[in-house]
């Protein structure tokens, strides 16, 4: 899978928050073979060194960083988020979000595709969390976004894919767009699902830390993800409705 | 002079954002700073605050 010109060996990326320690959080990472790990900026205290200490521990993961902009509301806290981002994690790679509803965290379409220009512009690899709106995405492609990344579901639901039909109709409007199913994820079927569709690769974070057993759930991950993969590249048999016989009927034995 | 640092209001006898991060515990800390909601990059940090700056000190954290 390329991702701005990068080659990424694993389709599951994996979120870094709110594990029940570094050490299930590392263990879950080292299970799921995630290739790419999302990480954030947040305030630091004065004589604190917590950022060094994650930052200490990530560099152990190693794996791709993708930085993001979570909890930003507005274009220019997003732009700000993503400098500020770029230069502590000195990587070009942003996961753009720009929040417009507080209980659904749905992306702003209008403030991302902004955004997403504005950044673009500075030089940065924009990876948009975005929904499944084929115009949005044709928008934000034009802003400059090599990558999308549509939600499955809100945030941090667990619901899966709730759009189906528009998550096929997005994945063959753009078939030749690397895509990431981001967020709302709760189970490997549904994130076997996503592959399935088409998606090149799927984010998730909640479905793995808060899950009993962090580091299990993330091999399940990993083994769906891949068995998706796998099933969508062999092009999967049409359904139909009428039953028809797998066993051969010639040759069967005529008893009454 | 009196600024504002991550939201809370902080008196500083610094002059400049190194200054100031110097005085308040961040010497050598991995952060990153923003100015009046304007990203200050760490080569321009010697640029003079004026009072009542909104500055913001930011690390690596988790994220999703």
């Amino acid at each position: 899978m390329l991702l701005y010109g990068t080659a990424i060996a694993s389709r599951l990326m994996l979120g870094t928050a709110q594990y029940p320690s570094p050490a299930v959080l590392a263990e879950a990472f080292r299970r799921s073979a995630a290739g790419i790990a999302t990480v954030s900026v947040r305030r630091e205290a004065g004589g604190d060194r917590a950022g060094a200490a994650f930052w200490d521990l990530i560099r152990d993961l190693d794996v791709t960083l993708l930085p993001n902009t979570a909890g930003c509301h507005s274009v220019r806290e997003a732009v700000t988020t993503a400098h500020m981002a770029r230069e502590l994690f000195d990587t070009p790679w942003i996961k753009l979000e720009v929040i417009g509803h507080a209980d659904t965290l749905q992306p702003d379409p209008f403030g991302l595709v902004e955004a997403a220009r504005i950044l673009t512009d500075e030089g940065f690899k924009v990876f948009p969390y975005t929904t499944e709106d084929v115009v949005l995405a044709d928008r934000l492609l034009q802003a400059g976004c090599e990558v999308l990344m549509p939600w499955g579901a809100p945030i941090g639901t667990g619901l899966g894919l709730t759009n189906i039909y528009g998550l096929r109709t997005l994945r063959a409007q753009f078939p030749d767009v690397p895509m990431v199913v981001d967020a709302g994820l709760g189970l490997p079927s549904q994130a076997a699902m996503a592959m399935e569709l088409g998606y090149d690769a799927v984010l998730l974070n909640t479905a793995v830390a808060k899950a009993g057993d962090p580091a299990t759930m993330a091999a399940g991950f990993a083994r769906a993800v891949e068995a998706g993969r796998l099933a969508y590249e062999a092009d999967p048999m049409e359904p139909r409705d009428m039953a028809a016989p797998s066993t051969p009927v010639i040759g069967r034995a005529f008893l009454t | 002079m009196q600024i504002t640092v991550n939201g809370t209001a902080t008196e500083v006898q610094a002059q400049t954002l190194a200054g100031a991060l110097d005085e308040l515990g961040y010497r050598d800390a991995k952060v990153a700073t923003a100015v009046n909601e304007s990203f200050v990059p760490a080569t321009a940090r010697d640029a003079p605050l004026s009072p009542g700056d909104r500055v913001e000190i930011v690390a690596p954290r988790q994220g999703g």
